[in-house]
């Protein structure tokens, strides 16, 4: 069940085809751009795994093996060929597709809510915590004394409890 | 014909379904051991007629009837057979009609195993799981019925399975997610009739424990499978994505970690009842979410069934009734569970709850990052995506803590543990964790990576503690053997779940931290280096498969120049669909993989093809198998398990103090 793309021969356009149950992509990417540097290299994969292919339905530049994706690619390697920086190459990036195109979302006044949402879960979490905790406590002092029906019942389990360890003593 | 009596027996079992969700609870209120001895029957009726028709689409799909559309769409005559029998979940209405397989399943084995259980309790849980089950047979005939037919016309051949699941995961992948999935129900259902009888003590946790056990264990087996799946499949040398499909069955597998870890504190001290009822009815609103975001097409993902409006309303509405219902019942009832007893700030109970809410927090925070590009564009019309980056960063810091907790929680005491005591029994472990941790890895490798040091240094912390713990308990037998002995198998189901994490951290980090890849587009007889080893590249072969032909490229790999192994990635081409498809060429190892996946071939006959070398990676894996095992291993301690005799005992208890209940001692 993959909704997957898949590109005519030439390029000139693409299709959707709805493919079901569980899917994978058709066929992995392959790139084979030259880097005079390692640390170049490293920016590439960097930026093709944060950047979203935008005609994709859900994989990073880098696992797309769409011509648009492919483009996007070429894109970078001369981008970052040319010596531009990667926040340039994201502004560029920005630019064109916008806010979809970043993995990672930027932090802006409509996603404060995403970037400080686990904190603020962790803080009610805490004070869920916390209050349990208090519950508990108050419950057991609420709990501690016993009334005479209760003292009751312990003494007959108990004598129970001896009754049955002596005949297992006996029999055993 | 067949197809026709799956349907019917399809019917059949929903109008058994509606008796079970009716008579056993009415009996259970009004008292009525008649009413309420129904619902083992009625159970094995679900369970049998759900079986038929499971069995006449599997039938349907072996026989290649075209004529049902959904076979059509999903299966060829030139499909290998094992595909055949199990493309029956390779779509969205078979795929459910397993759903619902594996819940009747659940419920037989609820009806069969849960002896022990009083039968007014009993009836009400096989009557919710009926109520579950309505909802879900209803939802298949009217909306994703599999049986069917074109008529008039039917096609002479189908057009196949995607080529992408025709793989030995996809064959054990989903019924083991799904399994664990609908294991949850069966939690859920406990609750619920915890609460409708307000009868919610440590007698309920034992009976709960282990289903939940068991349920989230096959989960993680499930996760773990796809993980791996996945991995070789796809091709980009990952292992888990953070894909909207993927999430659900991790926040339902965060919520049911809590779980298991409450239930054992319900069970142990009877404290946090409530919290471990609203875990039960969370976790299983994960699974249905996860079902939900799958079939309704909603977050695009690339897994998704074709999608339909109408069929995400229909769930919607399965969704909103019994999670919602599940949460009514809770607000009412739980101020009736209240109770317990009290415990220090320093306790093993307090550690369960830090380990609990960051659990808890971690799952909120992951459905967060899921759903919130679709509340985010109702809201302002925009696009936005959210991905690994973002995930990697919120959850990597909220495991941490709960990795040192792993620590502290097993040799903590309940009630009350002094702080000096902890600090005397850790102190060494993690002095020696620490030097390890930094020491280990630079010494291997010459190269210093922070997460290398994070991940292997919390492994040891984890796995030290436990062996400094097992040592501690065993210090007062004879010998060894005596000690082994001694301790209870939920102690060991405990101890490896967590050597498990251990394990899967060690792969997590190293993995990530000394992975090396490399994509170069090479002709026949050349070699190029990659890490220590050098790949060289041999002949290309063609070969023809049951249902598809294809190109093998023969790689050599050398290791100081001595042969290592011979890697052979394919591109093949499914004959029916004409789909291509990639598949990678692994050579799995204990300590690395050695990874290719083959690109093009260039107009000069150079293939480009990207080489991967993935240290540890299997320890991912590894790990999440000892937590199934022990996971399992926990189910099956003696306690859960009752002997006749001790159950007559029981019986014979239960019913002087208690003479308005009725006790079922099983058949």
């Amino acid at each position: 069940m993959i909704l997957s793309e898949m590109w005519s021969r030439e390029r000139s356009g693409c299709y959707l085809i709805v493919i079901l149950f569980f899917g994978l992509p058709i066929s992995a990417q392959v790139d084979t751009f030259e880097f005079d540097k390692a640390e170049n290299q490293e920016r590439f994969r960097n930026l093709s795994n944060e950047l979203r292919c935008p005609m994709c339905q859900n994989t990073s530049l880098s696992g797309s093996s769409g011509g648009v994706a492919e483009d996007l690619r070429r894109e970078i390697f001369f981008m970052i060929k040319d010596g531009q920086s990667d926040r340039e190459i994201k502004d560029f990036m920005f630019e064109r597709y916008g806010d979809f195109i970043f993995y990672k979302p930027r932090l802006t006044a409509g996603t404060i809510f995403l970037w400080a949402g686990p904190a603020f879960f962790l803080l009610i979490g805490g004070i869920v915590g916390l209050s349990i905790f208090r519950g508990a406590q108050s419950e057991a002092l609420k709990n501690k004394t016993l009334t005479g029906s209760d003292q009751n019942k312990i003494e007959s389990l108990l004598a129970r409890e001896r009754r049955n360890l002596k005949a297992r003593d006996k029999a055993g | 014909m067949i197809p026709e009596l799956g349907q019917f027996s399809l019917i059949l079992a929903l109008n058994l379904c509606i008796l079970l969700s009716l008579f056993p609870l009415v009996g259970a209120v009004k008292g009525d051991v008649f009413l309420m001895g129904l619902a083992r029957p009625l159970t094995v009726g679900v369970f049998v007629f759900v079986g038929l028709a499971y069995l006449a689409l599997t039938v349907t799909f072996a026989t290649d009837d075209f004529s049902v559309l959904y076979v059509a769409e999903h299966s060829n005559t030139l499909l290998p057979d094992r595909y055949k029998l199990t493309a029956v979940w390779g779509g969205h209405e078979g795929s459910f009609l397993l759903w619902i397989f594996m819940l009747s399943g659940w419920m037989l084995a609820v009806a069969r195993f849960s002896r022990s259980v009083p039968l007014d309790f009993l009836a009400r849980v096989l009557s919710i799981l009926g109520m579950l089950c309505v909802g879900y047979l209803l939802f298949l005939l009217a909306t994703s019925n599999p049986f069917d037919r074109v008529v008039p016309l039917a096609p002479l051949d189908g057009s196949d399975l995607n080529s992408a699941l025709q793989d030995f995961g996809f064959i054990v992948h989903p019924p083991t997610l799904y399994m664990g999935y609908v294991g949850f129900s069966v939690v859920f259902a406990f609750a619920m009739a915890a609460l409708l009888n307000g009868r919610l003590d440590s007698a309920w946790a034992r009976w709960c424990r282990p289903w939940a056990n068991v349920a989230w264990a096959i989960l993680t087996l499930g996760l773990c499978l796809g993980s791996w799946w996945a991995y070789y499949e796809l091709g980009w040398g990952g292992w888990w994505a953070w894909d909207p499909v993927e999430n659900p069955p991790l926040i339902t597998w965060l919520l049911g970690t809590a779980l298991v870890h409450s239930l054992a504190v319900s069970e142990k001290r009877g404290a946090f009842k409530s919290w471990t009822v609203m875990l039960a009815i969370l976790a299983f609103a994960g699974s249905l979410l996860g079902t939900f975001i799958t079939r309704s097409g909603l977050l695009t993902s690339i897994h998704a069934f074709a999608s339909d409006p109408e069929r995400g309303i229909f769930i919607l509405g399965i969704l909103v009734l019994s999670v919602g219902g599940g949460l009514l019942l809770y607000a009412v009832r739980s101020p009736l569970l209240k109770g317990g007893v009290g415990f220090h700030l320093s306790s093993r109970e307090m550690f369960l709850l830090t380990n609990n809410v960051l659990l808890v927090v971690a799952a909120a925070s992951v459905l967060l990052g899921t759903l919130f590009p679709m509340v985010f564009q109702a809201l302002t019309g925009k696009l936005i995506s959210i991905g690994p980056p973002y995930f990697n960063a919120i959850f990597v810091p909220l495991m941490i803590p709960l990795v040192f907790f792993m620590a502290v929680g097993p040799i903590s005491m309940w009630k009350s543990t002094s702080i000096p005591f902890m600090i005397a029994r850790l102190s060494k472990v993690g002095i020696l964790s620490l030097a390890l941790g930094i020491g280990l890895p630079l010494l291997l490798t010459l190269e210093f990576d922070l997460w290398s040091i994070v991940g292997v240094s919390f492994a040891l912390w984890v796995s030290l503690s436990m062996i400094n713990d097992f040592g501690k308990k065993i210090r007062n037998k004879s010998n060894l053997l005596e000690g082994v002995r001694s301790l209870q198998p939920s102690y060991y189901g405990m101890q490896l779940a967590h050597i498990g994490v251990a394990i899967m951290v060690v792969g997590i980090a190293l993995t990530s931290a000394y992975s090396i890849e490399k994509s170069v587009l090479l002709q026949n007889g050349e070699s190029t280096a990659l890490g220590s080893f050098d790949f060289e590249i041999g002949d290309v072969r063609t070969f023809s498969g049951p249902n598809f032909s294809g190109q093998e490229v023969v790689i050599s790999v050398f290791k100081d120049n001595s042969f290592v192994t011979e890697l052979l990635p394919q591109r093949r081409v499914y004959i029916a669909s004409g789909t291509p498809s990639t598949e990678m060429a692994i050579d799995a190892g204990f300590l690395r993989d050695l990874f290719v996946t083959l690109g093009d071939q260039k107009e000069n006959g150079a293939w480009s093809m990207t080489l991967y070398v993935k240290p540890f990676v299997r320890w991912i894996w590894l790990g999440a198998l000892f937590m199934v095992l022990g996971g399992l291993i926990s189910a099956a301690d003696k306690r859960y398990r009752y002997l006749q005799r001790a159950v007559e005992e029981k019986k014979a208890n239960y019913e002087t103090h208690h003479p308005d209940r009725l006790v079922d001692v099983g058949v």
